[in-house]
């Protein structure tokens, strides 16, 4: 098996592996603390409870993803030197600074997030138990952000020379700032923000399926299919900048991603379908003139294809696919949640159907495999280069003959941790129901 | 002072921090777990949770900060090091994942499964021993390199007697640490009981910690001779080492100020650490891997030192305020909040 035998594509399985499994915590660990901090602001600010008890029990469930989320982040961090040894010496030297803030940042966010669990009623002013999210919030944000420029310098390495093999006039700030990360760092967080909500809105509306009929959770589902509409649009408005930054910069990565083979004005956008002959686009859907509106702004505009970057480093073509999955999911969540939000302004009863609701449950998983397959979209569609231009991944990954051996072990890994993570979840809440937890606490006044 | 000589204090000084806090709570899984088989967790348990419950992930973090910080300062330990220990890491990153993990499950959701704490308290102290490979591997001895790359001898390390007694030294150590501070928990905690019977472990684990300690120098003469003898040049660190811990233990023989104990106890491993730090100047991996041919560029140690010196002075005051609500709030320690 060439799992075993090949270190460089052991190597590339592992990372997959890990960063599949992270991203899915790391996704919710950045966007569920603004959720949190909405939630008790507004139970604050109305004097409900049943916000503030939003907030407390997604803060509960919310410890339990952060614990994954920072031992599978421990994991990749150091599996970026034990895979990829080469890699990370020459990284060190240019894009360090940015990965040793976000250790900083995560420190900060750690601090405040043991503070504000411990302290529910050791405030008497609720807004100051508020001010604690402030930090927790703003840390995991930021995290998001100095992580994310280092995957930007990958595919756009900025900031040093290469004279005679020897590396010259290094700057951090510009390899942290290169012309990847503004609609990268801008790409992760809106979508961290808008999968967290359709998350969060899921596990509502199943509730709400389910004998729940609670005010409750018809609260939880309103405001997080508000929030998710926000930032799924916004989500497409940077989506659309970050075609655009493909095509300036990396424009093979988008022809591969668009199937896009000889450069051509007037350029359609494919969607789906499956090559044929010649690599031509069988039963796909064409939308003429888009992929020139994607990439330039301008129907006419001239779009660069994938015949002009040499055969040997162009990205694999299957990432087609992942796009593809990306761009109908966000879509299909923006119309969902446009139809939830104005059916439920023009108090139509469709808002609380069961078939909306269904949809809005399927959401939930389906704004995960989003997130995956832009990940997927955006890791393949750099190959063969893991810092574009500059090192393949070939040339980077260690020769250890035990890679095979160790993606065992941690599929192992992630295997009890998922499985751990979906017990506990699913033990916290059932346990603890929300009707009785109102009751507990007294403060039922809806 | 070079940049380098900056960076390795600093790397040096979180690895030592992350040597103490995770050596709590390392020591205080597995104390918590040999209390349930003995049928004395009631005694320990609730004080030991108190604790550990806050701070899990700042622990982490200080390991965290250890291997980001030592590619970032020093780029070439990340292709030496990580050409080599594929293996060891892996293990140490799994059982830490298990560990923090199901420790997080565990507090918040499912309470009181006995497969669980002895789980918890058998990766307290594998932990420490796979991570105690990595020092073990810097004494030089184990790699080769083989076609320019970096080689680890598997055979060569785990036949070793150096590779044993620092495995053996790291457990104790955990032991030791972690039984001190909780003595001193305890009894903040006005808990008498656990008090006396941790007091007895700290005074168990005393002694082997010195005996272990000396028998690594000893075995280091032979391994590697150049380190021994930069070792015996800063022999008056061990010495104020040494009364350090024979102050710390006569305390606690003596039942007086346990904090004082637990500051000496610090005092003593850090001079121990420091002097073994000092000594190992200028191998990162000896004798492949020096401080200054792995240094980063001044563009790059330069911002890392100013990023340092931002983040500490956000961070200072965080950790100032998670110590006054945890650590030194006499009412939450004795579970009164």
């Amino acid at each position: 098996m060439p799992l075993f035998e090949d270190p460089v594509f052991g190597s590339r399985m592992l990372t997959l592996l890990t960063l599949t499994f992270h991203i899915i915590f790391a996704t919710l660990g950045v966007g569920i603390p603004l959720m949190i901090m909405i939630a008790q602001w507004v139970g604050i600010k109305r004097n409900d409870m049943h916000y503030i008890m939003l907030a407390r029990r997604w803060a509960r469930g919310f410890v339990v993803l952060v614990a994954v989320g920072v031992v599978t982040g421990t994991a990749i961090g150091l599996q970026l030197s034990l895979l990829w040894p080469e890699f990370m010496q020459l990284a060190g030297h240019v894009i360090a600074l940015p990965l040793f803030m976000e250790v900083f940042a995560f420190f900060f966010e750690a601090i405040f997030l043991g503070i504000y669990l411990y302290t529910w009623d050791r405030f008497e002013n609720q807004k100051k138990h508020l001010l604690l999210l402030v930090p927790v919030a703003f840390g995991a944000a930021i995290s998001a952000f100095f992580i994310t420029t280092v995957n930007g310098f990958m595919n756009s390495p900025e900031g040093f020379s290469i004279v005679d093999g020897q590396m010259t006039g290094v700057n951090p700030i510009e390899a942290m700032f290169n012309t990847a990360s503004p609609t990268k760092v801008t790409h992760v967080i809106a979508t961290a923000f808008m999968t967290s909500s359709f998350v969060l809105a899921a596990v509502a509306a199943f509730k709400l399926l389910r004998r729940s009929n609670h005010d409750y959770h018809k609260k939880a589902l309103h405001l997080t299919m508000k929030v998710g509409l926000v930032f799924a649009v916004a989500t497409a408005i940077v989506g659309d900048f970050s075609g655009k930054y493909l095509a300036e910069h990396q424009p093979e990565k988008l022809a591969a991603a668009e199937w896009h083979f000889e450069t051509e004005a007037e350029a359609p956008l494919v969607l789906y379908g499956v090559l044929g002959e010649g690599n031509e686009p069988e039963y796909a859907i064409e939308i003429p003139y888009a992929l020139s509106i994607l990439a330039h702004n301008d129907p006419f505009a001239e779009v660069e294809g994938l015949n002009e970057t040499p055969a040997d480093e162009q990205p694999p073509l299957f990432v087609h696919y992942f796009f593809d999955t990306m761009i109908t999911i966000g879509m299909f969540m923006i119309g969902l949640s446009l139809i939830y939000w104005f059916a439920s302004w023009r108090g139509w009863s469709v808002a609380s159907s069961r078939p909306m609701r269904w949809l809005i449950v399927a959401g939930g998983p389906l704004s995960i495999l989003a997130i995956e397959a832009g990940w997927w979209m955006a890791e393949f569609g750099r190959q063969p280069w893991i810092l574009r231009g500059v090192m393949t991944v070939d040339e980077a990954a260690t020769q250890s003959a035990y890679v095979g051996h160790m993606f065992v072990a941690f599929a192992g890994l992630y295997f009890i941790l998922g499985v751990g993570v979906a017990v506990v979840l699913t033990k916290i809440f059932k346990d603890n129901p929300v009707e009785l937890e109102l009751g507990e606490q007294g403060g039922d006044r809806s | 002072m070079s940049y380098e000589i900056i960076g390795m204090v600093v790397l040096w000084t979180f690895l030592f921090g992350y040597v103490i806090v995770a050596s709590v709570d390392f020591g205080a899984g597995f104390f918590n777990a040999y209390s349930i088989l003995t049928g004395k967790d009631r005694i320990l348990t609730a004080i030991i949770q108190r604790y550990l419950s806050p701070v899990w992930e700042v622990t982490n973090v200080f390991l965290v900060f250890f291997f980001v910080g030592i590619v970032g300062f020093f780029p070439s330990t990340a292709y030496f090091y990580g050409s080599i220990l594929l293996v060891p890491v892996s293990i140490s990153i799994i059982l830490l994942a298990i560990r923090g993990s199901y420790y997080a499950f565990e507090n918040y959701g499912s309470q009181g499964h006995r497969g669980y704490a002895f789980m918890y308290g058998a990766t307290g102290l594998v932990i420490p021993a796979s991570l105690s490979v990595v020092l073990t591997v810097s004494e030089g001895g184990f790699v080769d390199i083989m076609d320019g790359r970096p080689q680890l001898d598997y055979w060569a390390l785990f036949s070793s007697p150096l590779t044993w007694s620092i495995v053996i030294l790291s457990i104790i150590a955990v032991l030791y640490i972690s039984s001190v501070f909780l003595t001193w928990y305890a009894n903040r905690a006005g808990d008498t009981e656990a008090a006396s019977l941790l007091r007895r472990y700290a005074l168990i684990w005393a002694l082997p910690t010195i005996i272990t300690a000396s028998g690594i120098i000893y075995e280091l003469r032979s391994h590697n001779p150049e380190h021994f003898d930069s070792l015996m040049n800063l022999w008056w660190m061990f010495a104020i080492s040494f009364i350090f811990f024979v102050g710390s233990v006569w305390l606690i023989w003596k039942q007086k100020n346990y904090g004082l104990a637990f500051i000496l106890l610090i005092g003593q491993f850090a001079f121990a650490f420091f002097a073994y730090g000092i000594s190992k100047y200028p191998y990162l991996l000896y004798p492949h891997l020096t401080v200054s041919d792995s240094v980063t560029n001044d563009a790059m140690a330069i911002s890392l030192i100013v990023a340092f010196v931002a983040g500490l002075l956000l961070l200072l005051p965080s950790l100032y305020l998670l110590m006054r609500l945890f650590l030194f709030d006499d009412q939450y320690i004795a579970g009164k909040k």
